[in-house]
């Protein structure tokens, strides 16, 4: 059975309840999706200005979530929802805190095009490529699972909940490549580690539609994905020593 | 050894109980108007079983098979098998009046009899002749009264009129009078339907409380008392069961469209 029963409630305020629900959700993860996008432009670009409208308008993403947040806990009371419309609201409740850390992370991403902008790194520097890969690999996983929320598709929340894998390796690559280059030339260490911390927030916001993708397989189907999701970032044993690692990098 | 505090440990999962009742190929007419349609069920022992389903479902007339309440009905009869433990109620050599000591009901409407409070509880006990003599008699009337949690309200009023109390005390004289007679099965028809919310919460306790020793099977329209006091929940419609379970199953992520359907208010 799907969880967006679309036959009505009897009682009509209880379905135009669950209509501003996915109203405001559907506006989130737009925002969140526009967010993401602006942020990724402003550090390839190194725009300052687009920065800096990225990060005043994340206060939207909050809002919504405080919103969702008050109109489930006004549902739960009033209305004693179970079975699929249980699930449901529930299930939004999660997602849109996952979706506000994501509106968190691209605000993240976009402070740091200042320093980024200061700093003389070379356009032609492989990294950047990298983190750019990173971001659109993401930023598809981000499309997929919102577009899995609103058409209830399992089987793309499976994709998404998969590709993960693919973003968790291509981070660990980029940190190693990231360390390297550092200990290679102590000049690249500023924006080294802005770099690092940009692909940290990309790996983590790719962590949240993989939150998301679980969380409606829940709402759906009514049972948790399994646990045993294929993880392969290793950047937390990672050590590179100064032997045998890439030639400088400009 | 450590003393352990039960309550803060998460219990270990309970071995699945026998059934004390159960129904197969359960069908009832009302003259040749076929009220229930192949009913399959059992009543868990030392569980409570909700039964659920819009008005007109088959509920009360499925509930009323179970101690042959539909005996007295005119016109109807029951097919199919009904067992208790391992007999059939409905077998020619069941005495109906000690079956309905062994399934005790309690009904919508509180229904005292009108005789004192002590009269209403001793009236089953003596009749069936379950007392060697009077102190006999007052312990098992007081034995009643305290497992129905109203022993301290009346202990100093037993003289006086059973009809003299508020619904909710009524309710729970009623159910005193059941379990006086030691009954194994206990029907309870939306017992609490006539009462406001703080008698209804006093009465969901004593279920909860009576489950150690009883097996219950409640027909109930409120869905969240359903839930609320039952370990399994049986929906019925037009006749029909269409879904049986784990009544946290059942409201979390029922099988059937239709029991979805009902629960949550999209179709009555």
């Amino acid at each position: 059975m799907t969880s967006a029963d679309q036959s009505e409630h009897i009682v009509k305020a209880y379905d135009d309840e669950f209509s501003r629900l996915r109203k405001m959700f559907s506006q989130m993860s737009g925002l969140a999706e526009s967010q993401l996008d602006g942020a990724l432009r402003a550090v390839s670009r190194r725009d300052e200005e687009l920065a800096e409208a990225i990060r005043s308008k994340d206060k939207e993403i909050d809002d919504l979530e405080v919103e969702i947040d008050a109109l489930v806990v006004r549902m739960l009371a009033l209305r004693q929802p179970v079975a699929n419309d249980l699930r449901y609201i529930v299930a939004m409740l999660r997602m849109s805190a996952d979706i506000e850390r994501i509106g968190d992370y691209a605000k993240n991403i976009a402070k740091r095009v200042h320093a980024l902008a200061q700093m003389p790194v070379s356009s032609a520097n492989p990294v950047n490529r990298s983190v750019s890969t990173l971001g659109r690999l993401v930023q598809a996983m981000l499309k997929d699972v919102f577009d899995a929320c609103t058409d209830e598709d399992l089987v793309k929340a499976v994709a998404v909940w998969e590709a993960d894998q693919e973003v968790d390796a291509l981070y660990t690559s980029i940190f190693r490549e990231l360390l390297t280059y550092m200990m290679e030339d102590p000049r690249f260490i500023s924006a080294g580690t802005h770099l690092l911390f940009i692909a940290k927030n990309l790996e983590r916001i790719g962590d949240h539609a993989t939150n998301i993708a679980e969380t409606l397989h829940y709402r759906v189907d009514g049972k948790r994905l399994g646990d045993s999701r294929p993880k392969d970032d290793d950047t937390a044993a990672m050590v590179v020593d100064g032997s045998g690692g890439p030639s400088t990098a400009a | 050894m450590a003393v352990t505090d039960t309550e803060t440990q998460a219990p270990p999962a309970p071995a699945e109980k026998p059934a004390k009742m159960r129904g197969r190929g359960v069908c009832v007419f009302y003259g040749d108007k076929q009220a229930l349609f192949d009913v399959d069920i059992d009543v868990v022992d030392k569980q409570v079983t909700a039964l659920i389903g819009p008005s007109g479902c088959g509920k009360s007339t499925f509930l009323r098979c179970l101690n042959r309440m539909n005996d007295v009905i005119d016109g109807c009869s029951v097919t199919g098998s009904i067992l208790l433990d391992t007999g059939d109620i409905y077998d020619k050599s069941v005495d109906v009046v000690q079956l309905r000591a062994r399934v005790g009901m309690v009904f919508q409407k509180p229904n005292p009899f009108p005789k004192s409070i002590y009269e209403n509880v001793a009236y089953g006990p003596r009749i069936h002749g379950l007392a060697k003599d009077k102190a006999d008699l007052d312990g098992i009337v007081e034995s009643s009264l305290r497992r129905a949690s109203i022993w301290e309200e009346v202990k100093d009023r037993l003289d006086q009129p059973g009809t003299g109390l508020s619904g909710g005390q009524q309710q729970r004289l009623c159910i005193a009078r059941a379990i006086a007679v030691e009954p194994e099965v206990i029907l309870m028809d939306e017992p609490c339907s006539a009462l406001d919310p703080i008698a209804t919460a006093k009465i969901e306790e004593l279920i909860h409380e009576l489950r150690e020793n009883f097996t219950i099977a409640i027909v109930t329209h409120s869905m969240q008392q359903a839930a609320r006091v039952s370990q399994k929940t049986a929906f019925f419609h037009l006749g029909n069961l269409i879904e049986y379970g784990e009544t946290e199953e059942l409201f979390t992520n029922p099988k059937d469209e239709k029991t979805q359907g009902y629960i949550t208010g999209r179709f009555g």
